[in-house]
């Protein structure tokens, strides 16, 4: 399977739009005539993604957060995801 | 009976801001008696729609009309929709966004500007619109491109200009589109008025079809080709607006709020006015938004067809025009009883010569001729 390789600073493209949705109860992307619903957990992660903060200092953010260790593969994983989705650049 | 479910949060909010247009297009789906459709709503109506459209969970927002520059509120409006957290989508022809304008809704916080082409060609663009507008476009398009938009490029289709889709396509490269909408001729309002005009035939559909395949092979990801079959060609309907009273919230230029685009030419729907009732009211009880909701309404064949949940019967509109009952299967089915309705024009179209009956344009002039439902 051929990966995208995660940016190291990366940011939501400004293709999209990431906003917390009220009626949905969860972040959502928007883009013309769209949207993506997000999981809790993408919604926190594409949170964290503002062009400034390194993948570690992402993961260190979100660990500290939730108060607990060993997200460095799940963020990884939708990281890597959400760069083929273009969501991120 | 048991009562409905409620029914979801309207996604798509459609504000139809004026039936005013400078263009006269052809194909156009606005209602024919349009011209009889006055006391558009004000700057601060439609900024109460706004309000109570987003407090129901509506998300994206569509400006158009008419068209929607027509209005010059639209900056103002587009502010109201970022603040409440819209994502909004400028539906326009191009004609009135100067580098003014569009700098002014860049700043209002504008998410989308979405632009029509009627053809690749001067003359036919301007011929199928019946004015002069082509050169203007290829303007609007580079304003997009220089203020950051995404570059959306739509074309309506049909047998004038389906023979050369793939000078359509090059265009819409060389002007940077990343999306091009090939948005195939439906036959309402002022297309059904001239739809032995602008039916194409099959061989033409499933030509352009292959052109547009191939180009999907070799552009890739470069421009998103959407191409949708017209639905007279097919053998099951679209699901029409995803499901009745489901996602589409339609508000007329007047007020007026349409479950679908054409709910204006429905029979005995007592359509429900923003100006009357709140828009909760209106979405969630008012009949016209319950009538056609769910599967309740169905009649055989749908009833008891397995399909039902993929199409949902199809478009209630076409039913009514062309089996001459709203509840009626859309005749566009293979299992319809009226489907030969729909042959009939296919047949018609493959055997016809040219220009046997003129074009109706929309325009004002031609709209006061046309009766107002009642």
């Amino acid at each position: 399977m051929m990966t995208t390789p995660i940016p190291a600073n990366p940011v939501v493209n400004r293709r999209f739009r990431l906003q917390w949705e009220a009626a949905q109860d969860s972040h959502v992307l928007l883009y013309p005539e769209g949207m993506v619903k997000l999981n809790a957990s993408a919604g926190e992660i594409l949170a964290c993604c503002d062009g400034v903060r390194s993948i570690d200092e992402i993961v260190a953010t979100l660990e500290a957060k939730f108060q607990t260790a060993g997200l460095r593969g799940d963020i990884a994983h939708f990281l890597a995801y959400a760069s083929q989705q273009k969501w991120i650049v | 009976m048991k009562p409905a479910p409620a029914p979801p949060a309207p996604h798509w909010l459609l504000a139809e801001l004026t039936y005013r247009c400078p263009l006269h297009c052809a194909f156009c789906y606005n209602p024919l008696h349009y011209d009889a459709v006055r006391h558009e709503l004000t700057t601060a109506e439609w900024i109460d729609v706004l309000r109570q459209a987003r407090a129901l969970g509506a998300v994206q927002l569509g400006l158009s009309g008419g068209e929607p520059l027509m209005r010059d509120d639209l900056e103002e409006l587009v502010a109201e929709a970022r603040r409440l957290g819209f994502y909004s989508n400028l539906i326009t022809s191009g004609v009135g966004l100067t580098e003014a304008r569009i700098a002014a809704l860049r700043r209002a916080g504008l998410d989308h500007i979405q632009l029509s082409f009627q053809d690749s060609t001067r003359e036919l663009n301007d011929f199928l619109s019946s004015t002069r507008t082509f050169e203007l476009k290829l303007k609007v398009a580079k304003l997009i491109k220089q203020y950051d938009y995404p570059m959306v490029m739509n074309c309506v289709l049909h047998r004038y200009n389906l023979p050369h889709v793939d000078k359509i396509i090059e265009m819409a490269l060389e002007l940077g589109a990343e999306y091009l909408e090939l948005a195939n001729t439906q036959y309402y309002g002022w297309a059904m008025k001239n739809r032995e005009q602008l039916m194409p035939t099959l061989a033409q559909v499933r030509e352009a079809e292959r052109v547009v395949a191939g180009y999907r092979e070799r552009i890739g990801e470069r421009c998103r080709l959407l191409f949708v079959v017209p639905d007279y060609f097919e053998d099951r309907p679209k699901a029409c607006m995803n499901g009745w009273g489901q996602v589409f919230l339609g508000v007329a230029p007047d007020g007026v709020a349409l479950p679908c685009h054409n709910a204006r030419d429905l029979p005995g729907l007592d359509l429900p006015n923003v100006r009357d009732q709140p828009l909760a009211a209106i979405w969630r009880d008012s009949r016209a938004f319950n009538v056609y909701r769910g599967d309740g309404w169905m009649r055989e064949p749908c009833r008891s067809c397995d399909e039902k949940a993929r199409d949902l019967g199809g478009c209630r509109c076409q039913a009514f025009m062309l089996a001459g009952d709203a509840t009626a299967a859309d005749p566009v089915c293979a299992k319809s009883p009226h489907r030969h309705e729909v042959d009939r024009v296919i047949a018609f179209a493959a055997g016809r010569a040219r220009e046997e009956q003129p074009i109706l344009f929309r325009t004002n002039a031609n709209s006061r001729i046309m009766k107002p439902r009642t």
